[in-house]
């Protein structure tokens, strides 16, 4: 058979040798004719320095700054540029042991004979400008810039979280992260972590082989910059968060205070808590340690990980919800002969009526106000009527998480039916099994936290945001923290109610917390004792002021202290004095001096001591 | 049969030579692109160089296995090679191991298999077989069907796993179909619509079926040599597109400009399809044929191309195109690559010296980027002599191929060839940033028993053909 196509066999050559000619020359190109991928000596090397990112700064509400960074070092080891060096001075100016040296440099090698590893993490700027002029005897070696937090003020530490290296776990799950990368841990650090990180740079460097910096690669060409994190900007009031762990300082508990109108935390105070710059550079594995071990447990955030019986703080609530099942009028007055049946009440006049019963704590009108919840003839049975009870507290935020940005907060407690079913077998209990709930103690359980909504939502007549302590970051706004929850409970109800707490701070003989009142501002509050089965009660207080158009709201609990009134509610006044005025009046100065020198912590090791 | 005392004899030493070459300079250069202090042995067998030393050995023995084996073997079993290398590409779905969202490998224990590597010379084979019967007849396209359908079925079953790299790889054996006879019209389309689908990505789709249109009008002109005429079809499609384009305009939910202009060229194909009865201008209808298909390409290519390609395929050609420059993404690949051959210089670092440490930054240097060690290490010259060997090696197959005597044994040298030039154009364009980022290996070059096993067994039935060249086969 002819081959008739046997010419295109030109056609085929002649484009496989243009094809090796365009290879050929854009090597030629690429190899020869242009600098920008063309290394100047054969000595010369690149380096690739990862060029970190500031972590974006943090202000509080009125734009001060709470976090900002500080200059550190690493010092960085290529194990294939190393060569025959000083070991002993190298050691001696760094202030480690030559065992520590072989150690590092084997871990070094092992992780990558030709990339760059962190030798020794975090020198300071005054070791580094010491090394650095004898760095040119250590080849291989060189220094990278990071930078470390650093705290305006030594407050806030639960709230702000604090900044670590990157374990491997967080690797595996965010290819972002590469050894040695900064991450944020808990509070604001980890809940904002892609706001704040930035974007990590490269920059390319050429390096003799004295591991001296010869110049930048390309003039630059293939370079990125850093790019610092977004600023945040808090909820927080730094001076108020300053001056609420002064206030606990030597005390056990929390504070926790909230702008009803949009959900802004504006303090949150865990205590005893600790100074958070011991959280950073290289002392803070050893600190962490020291914390982890305090028996007063620091880093515990009682705030929203501590949940407690809320106490007779919970009667405005129970209330409100006798009030919008109809179970009770404002007028509806029962009488109270030191208590009711096996709950027992302080003396007081009787009988009272809603507003009585909140001013003075009455536990017996409110354990009969909570038997008509539960007796409801309205519902079937009395677990219906617990049912309809407990969603009301689930619309206060109580049981369930508020899913605030802190991934920790815990969701504390109102029992299901099933919970009394188990042990009372169904329908086997009534309103008087249970009655402990209708003065907040048994199995309910709330955070400081959500106690501090509760309150917040009560300032507002039936709504709440849910709390946060981020204003904006980067500009922008957290849109859903602007979704508004309403209680389906009659504003008019709220005011009623809200009499009672005003007449609790205002009223006369009877009134439980006149201790909270201020002269110029109508305060609306209400104590609360829980009772603590492993020592003294705890104190609580909840307020909000001013009565009309709140600004604040609070939530104050100092443990194993006694009543609410004694200590919770001074420190919860002066809280909302300094928040309101700036400052605290003569008048009240003899609350802040009695409250600063209170020692509970102190009061109960001595007590501990004369046990032993 | 003399085959025994002549095939050593016979077989073609340059080839061999240069093949040998090749494996044991790549074999060399994986052991500088992942050499490592701690195992400075080349033949430790915990590190690339010394596996590759096994592959190597493996690969030479099947070389003398191919050798030993009857010519007519090729000739008859192709079709079952072919039949079990497509089975072979089936099963992957189902028990192919996936690593990085492909499944092109079966691993039995130890050793992975791709069977795509093997697939190349089997569709090389079988395409030598059938044109073997219907080469003169390649103009028809009863004729030309079963043979594009041959190299279609595997690149659909690898561009599934999904394996691009393969994919592209068996279209390079319409080459072969081209030097036997298909229509120059034909092959110049294909060259058309790889060109089209880069402007497809390019250009935003109206934009480009706009010039598209008014090329066809100059066309249009150029062939009918009468302006009026361009001009009256111009006015027609204006008549239809203006009026079209108001009233969309007017629409809530208005239609993309893409789909205005779809419709209006449809409609004034009405009225060219009259111009064309009546004056039987067959060229203006050739050329209305070639819009109207070049504007349903582009709008394939865009559909297929957001709603089929993985993430970082796209990435990879839109960074080729300039679309994006991402240091940190799949840019940094080809930046980290450049920097490394261009860091070569004119003679290289020498041997070893390769200082960057592409170890972290170019992640398949061993592999597919086994290029940049040689430019790094041995410079423009190594680079050079590099090309020179393939220009060599290709050129001598189209040699040895117009040599054969029967038409199989021809066309399976220029579907040898054609595999292994675009391997080695794709493969270097790539690492010098001429063409995207796609992963196939550099033939006898990079890391991998598969693809060094497949490329030897591929060469060396050539070899083995020619060696037997005057021999009849049947
Ligand atoms: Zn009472």
């Amino acid at each position: 058979m002819k081959d008739l196509f046997a010419a295109r066999k030109y056609f085929i050559i002649a484009m496989i040798i243009i094809a090796c000619v365009i290879l050929i020359a854009r090597l030629f190109v690429i190899q020869v004719v242009k600098d920008v991928y063309r290394l100047s000596a054969d000595n010369n090397v690149l380096r690739y320095v990862t060029q970190y990112p500031a972590r974006g700064l943090i202000y509080d509400r009125n734009g001060n700054l709470m976090v900002f960074n500080q200059a550190a070092y690493d010092l960085m080891v290529i194990p294939s540029q190393t060569s025959t060096m000083d070991t002993a001075l190298f050691c001696e100016d760094l202030e480690i042991s030559t065992d520590v040296f072989r150690e590092r440099m084997k871990a070094a090698r092992n992780y990558s004979y030709r990339a760059p590893s962190i030798f020794l993490k975090q020198i300071s700027a005054e070791s580094y400008a010491k090394f650095q002029e004898k760095i040119f005897m250590f080849p291989g070696f060189y220094v990278q810039p990071r930078t470390l937090r650093k705290y305006s003020k030594p407050v806030g530490a639960h709230i702000l979280g604090y900044v670590s290296e990157v374990d491997e776990i967080q690797i595996k799950k965010d290819p972002y992260y590469k050894p040695g990368d900064y991450i944020g841990k808990l509070g604001i650090e980890e809940a904002y972590e892609k706001e704040l990180r930035g974007t990590k740079g490269v920059k390319i460097f050429l390096v003799d082989v004295y591991s001296r910096v010869k110049g930048s690669y390309a003039e630059g060409a293939m370079d990125t910059a850093a790019a610092q994190g977004n600023d945040i900007i808090s909820s927080i009031d730094l001076d108020l968060q300053e001056y609420g762990e002064r206030l606990m300082e030597n005390k056990t508990g929390s504070i926790v205070a909230i702008e009803p109108a949009s959900g802004e935390i504006l303090a949150l105070i865990s205590s005893p808590g600790y100074d958070p710059e011991l959280l950073v550079g290289r002392a803070r594995s050893e600190n962490f340690l020291k914390l982890s071990a305090d028996t007063l447990l620091p880093l515990f955030n009682r705030a929203f990980m501590a949940s407690y019986p809320p106490g007779s703080t919970f009667k405005p609530v129970n209330g409100l919800i006798a009030l919008q099942e109809k179970v009770i009028v404002p007028s509806t007055s029962f009488s109270c002969n030191n208590g009711y049946l096996f709950v027992g009440c302080h003396s007081h006049s009787s009988p009272l009526d809603l507003k009585g019963g909140i001013m003075n704590s009455c536990n017996a009108y409110f354990c009969q106000t909570f038997r008509r919840i539960l007796e409801n003839p309205e519902y079937s049975s009395v677990t219906e009527a617990y049912e309809k009870w407990r969603s009301y507290l689930t619309q206060f935020g109580f049981g369930t998480k508020l899913e605030t940005e802190f991934v920790n907060e815990l969701p504390g407690l109102v029992p299901a039916p099933a919970y009394y079913d188990r042990f009372h077998g169904k329908n086997g209990w009534r309103a008087l099994t249970v009655i402990s709930l209708a003065i907040g103690q048994g199995e309910i359980g709330a955070t400081p936290l959500q106690m501090a909504n509760m309150t917040a939502a009560i300032a507002n007549r039936g709504y709440y945001f849910t709390p946060h302590v981020v204003r904006s970051a980067g500009g922008e706004e957290g849109s859903r923290f602007r979704t508004r929850y309403d209680i389906e409970i009659d504003s008019a109800n709220f005011e009623e109610v809200i009499l009672g707490m005003e007449a609790a701070v205002n009223g006369g003989a009877g009134a439980t917390a006149r201790i909270a009142a201020m002269p110029d501002v109508v305060v609306c509050g209400k104590t609360g004792t829980v009772q603590n089965p492993h020592g003294k009660d705890h104190s609580v207080f909840i307020a909000f002021a001013p009565k009309d158009d709140p600004e604040i709201a609070i939530a104050v609990y100092v443990e194993n202290s006694g009543f609410g009134a004694t200590y919770a509610a001074p420190v919860a006044s002066l809280m909302i004095e300094k928040y309101l005025k700036k400052e605290i009046s003569a008048a009240s100065g003899w609350k802040e001096k009695r409250m600063l020198e209170l020692d509970l912590i102190g009061i109960k090791s001595d007590q501990r001591d004369e046990e032993h | 049969m003399t085959r025994n005392i002549n095939i050593w004899k016979r077989v073609d030493k340059p080839v061999v030579i240069v093949y040998l070459l090749m494996v044991i300079m790549g074999w060399f250069n994986i052991y500088a692109a992942v050499f490592n202090e701690e195992h400075r042995e080349i033949l430790d067998f915990s590190q690339r160089y010394g596996k590759q030393f096994i592959w190597i050995v493996a690969a030479l023995i099947l070389a003398v296995l191919v050798m030993v084996t009857d010519a007519r073997f090729y000739f008859f079993f192709y079709w079952v090679i072919y039949g079990i290398m497509i089975v072979m590409l089936i099963l992957l779905f189902f028990f192919g191991k996936e690593i990085n969202g492909s499944r092109s490998w079966f691993e039995f224990g130890f050793v992975s298999l791709q069977p795509s590597e093997f697939a190349k010379f089997a569709t090389a084979l079988a395409l030598a077989g059938y044109l073997n019967y219907h080469r003169q007849e390649l103009t028809r396209f009863r004729i030309i069907m079963p043979a594009l359908g041959i190299i279609l079925l595997p690149a659909i079953l690898t561009a599934a796993q999904p394996d691009m790299g393969s994919t592209i790889v068996f279209f390079a054996l319409i080459l072969v179909l081209f030097r036997e006879g298909m229509s120059p019209y034909v092959f110049v389309s294909g060259l058309l619509m790889i060109i089209l689908f880069f402007l497809a990505l390019l250009l935003d789709n109206y934009m480009l079926e706009l010039i598209l249109t008014g090329l066809a009008f100059f066309l249009v002109w150029l062939v009918t040599r009468k302006l009026k005429v361009a001009l009256a079809g111009a006015g027609i499609v204006l008549l239809i597109g203006g009026p079209l384009f108001m009233l969309n305009h007017s629409l809530n939910e208005p239609a993309s400009y893409n789909l205005i202009i779809i419709i209006t060229l449809l409609v004034s194909g009405l009225f060219f399809a009259y111009y064309i009865y009546q004056k039987k201008a067959l060229g203006v209808l050739v050329i209305y044929a070639f819009l109207i298909s070049s504007v349903l390409y582009i709008n394939t290519v865009d559909f297929v191309f957001d709603n089929f390609l993985r993430s970082h395929q796209k990435e990879r050609v839109e960074i080729m195109l300039g679309f994006k420059s991402d240091p940190h993404g799949t840019g940094y690949n080809l930046n980290q690559s450049l920097i490394s051959i261009g860091s070569g210089g004119f003679s290289g670092k020498g041997f070893l010296r390769g200082t960057q440490t592409k170890f972290k930054f170019v992640p398949a240097q061993s592999t597919d980027f086994i290029f940049c060690t040689v430019g790094e290490e041995w410079g423009f010259l190594g680079s050079v002599l590099i090309v020179g060997m393939y220009l060599f090696l290709l050129l001598r197959l189209i040699k040895l191929a117009e040599r054969q005597r029967s038409v199989f044994s021809r066309t399976y040298g220029y579907g040898v060839m054609s595999i292994l030039f675009i391997h080695f154009f794709i493969n270097l364009g790539m690492t010098i940033g001429l063409v995207p980022v796609i992963g196939i290996p550099l033939p006898f070059f990079s890391y991998g028993g598969s693809s060094l096993w497949g490329f030897t067994i591929m060469l060396f039935i050539f070899l083995r053909l020619d060696a037997s060249r005057t021999e009849h086969l049947i």
